[in-house]
């Protein structure tokens, strides 16, 4: 890999409370090229606040300070909101977890779709049109037309998140951020929305930031994992040698699993130590 | 004696050209001490099925019988809420934010008769992995876990023989799944409980339960034994689509 897409270096995300500074993020970096990076860990482990940090969706009084963000050379800090703007969306875009809440409601489906096609490219009403329908297609949507007159909450929920991942890389972008995108959903259609985003990503050597709790679907989709605790990054791994892990809190994530093939009368409980908040980040 | 036997139940919702047929022509017979699972897509009626029990559906016909005794309607006596008791999902949203972990006790102890509340609350609160200090906590002051642990200790409060568990850790990260998983298993143990635990997540089930049943738009499609689950030869595709599709022991062998 040459120059990556994304350069993420001593990331920190500050809430000032009552009781002090909270910092979800400490110290993370990482690079991401044209590959699938999964970011894994439990609430509050801060995976969420790094990807909302590298779009800037951190919202006062919340800080973020790196000494870099850099998407293709240019560091996103020194961007002004407006230059920003132009990034969201159009260079990297961001799958959040439940459809309900981020398609309008009052809006038809193939207006929004075309909204996001026109904010960001040029061209007419009609290859607008044209571009929403195809991009309906490419995620196995089987009846575009119907799709495209049709309100979100007239579409279930696997097919709202296929529209917005169809909306979100309609305008081309080099990265997706998907938070969570599969948890509201049903287990059947889980996997299907995933290979279907898989595909996309792929075909369009697109960078992936897949972030998710669940360990072993990040392993399926992803090239690499950074596993994160309490704010930090406690062990890279190729997804591929997950189950040779060798951090005890990623071990413990993994044997905390009931298994099928695996039958026992108690489930292994995770023992946290209290080392393992205070251990610097690894670095990838 | 059979704990819970139900006996072609249909639960719908809405009247005339808007009513949805949530539950149709459902039979089951739960064992006394048994666990069992009931699995499926959102949509599929699982839930509704436990609702129907408790009395919260308004509308069912069919028959279903706790202990013996024929459920009517959806008025519940305070006799059978003694026997049987319900765990909810979000255990955000099923503790009132503004009652204290002893208010919710002492109030449900208070419901079910009992008296010697203050010695009954600690006990509670130990028998589910809290201890005492936990006490005077409310819900805001507690993590995901600690408030399904109290949601559990107010549904033992009134010693209950049955435990309808509606998806009770989906809500939780693995490693407070796997405690919580590990306290119903001590608990049913301990106390000869039944369960009745509906959940989509099919290793959950496979490890809490002896017995399951797949549901599919209403309808059971078929009650295995979770040794059926776990050597991934259900008898329907759909059974076998679900398997596969939660990464069973051998939808996905060789890509782990």
């Amino acid at each position: 890999m040459s120059e990556p897409l994304l350069d993420v270096r001593d990331l920190h995300v500050r809430f000032p409370t009552r009781q002090g500074v909270f910092e979800a993020v400490r110290g993370v970096s990482f690079t991401l090229g044209r590959e699938r990076l999964g970011i894994v860990g439990e609430s509050g482990s801060g995976k969420s606040m790094t990807g909302r940090a590298i779009l800037r969706l951190i919202r006062p009084p919340g800080q973020v300070e790196a000494a870099r963000i850099a998407l293709e050379g240019t560091d996103l800090q020194s961007l002004s909101e407006r230059d920003m703007r132009k990034v969201r969306g159009q260079r990297i875009s961001m799958v959040m977890q439940d459809p309900k809440f981020s398609l309008n409601p009052v809006m038809r489906v193939g207006d929004q779709l075309i909204e996001a096609y026109r904010l960001h490219r040029r061209g007419g009403r009609a290859a607008a049109h044209r571009a929403a329908v195809e991009m309906l297609e490419a995620v196995s949507i089987a009846d575009p037309d119907r799709v495209m007159r049709a309100y979100p909450h007239e579409v279930s929920g696997g097919m709202g998140q296929r529209i917005m991942i169809a909306m979100m890389l309609i305008p081309d972008p080099r990265i997706l951020i998907a938070d969570e995108p599969t948890s509201a959903l049903d287990v059947s259609v889980q996997r299907q929305v995933l290979t279907i985003m898989d595909d996309l990503v792929r075909d369009r050597g697109m960078g992936l930031i897949f972030i998710s709790h669940d360990l072993n679907l990040v392993a399926e989709f992803c090239d690499r994992i950074l596993i994160m605790y309490a704010g930090r990054v406690v062990e890279t791994c190729e997804a591929s040698r997950l189950h040779e892990a060798r951090h005890p809190y990623t071990r413990g994530l993994l044997d905390a699993l009931p298994r099928l093939d695996r039958p026992t009368d108690r489930l292994a409980v995770l023992r946290r130590d209290e080392t393992w908040a205070d251990a610097p980040s690894v670095g990838s | 004696m059979t704990a819970i036997a139900i006996e072609g139940l249909d639960v719908w919702f809405g009247t005339g050209r808007d009513r949805v047929d949530a539950v149709r022509g459902v039979s089951l017979a739960v064992g006394q001490g048994e666990s069992f699972g009931l699995v499926g897509e959102s949509g599929s009626g699982k839930s509704t099925i436990l609702r129907a029990i408790t009395g919260l559906a308004p509308d069912w016909s069919g028959r279903i019988a706790v202990e013996g005794l024929n459920l009517r309607g959806t008025r519940r006596t305070r006799a059978f809420f003694k026997r049987v008791q319900m765990v909810f999902q979000d255990p955000y949203s099923s503790l009132h934010p503004r009652h204290s972990v002893d208010a919710v006790l002492s109030e449900t102890l208070h419901l079910h008769g009992l008296s010697d509340v203050d010695r009954r609350v600690p006990k509670l609160l130990d028998d589910v992995g809290l201890g005492g200090r936990f006490r005077f906590r409310y819900p805001h002051q507690l993590s995901g876990g600690q408030r399904q642990r109290v949601a559990i200790a107010r549904a033992l409060a009134g010693e209950p023989d049955i435990l309808l568990l509606d998806e009770p850790t989906s809500a939780l990260d693995v490693s407070v799944q796997a405690e919580i998983l590990n306290l119903l298993t001590d608990l049913r143990r301990d106390r000869g409980l039944t369960y009745l635990l509906v959940s989509h997540d099919l290793p959950v089930v496979g490890h809490m339960c002896d017995r399951l049943a797949v549901m599919r738009a209403g309808r059971v499609l078929e009650v295995m034994d979770v040794a059926r689950l776990r050597d991934g030869t259900p008898e329907t595709t759909y059974s076998r689509e679900l398997l596969a599709a939660s990464g069973g022991p051998h939808a996905t062998e060789g890509t782990r």
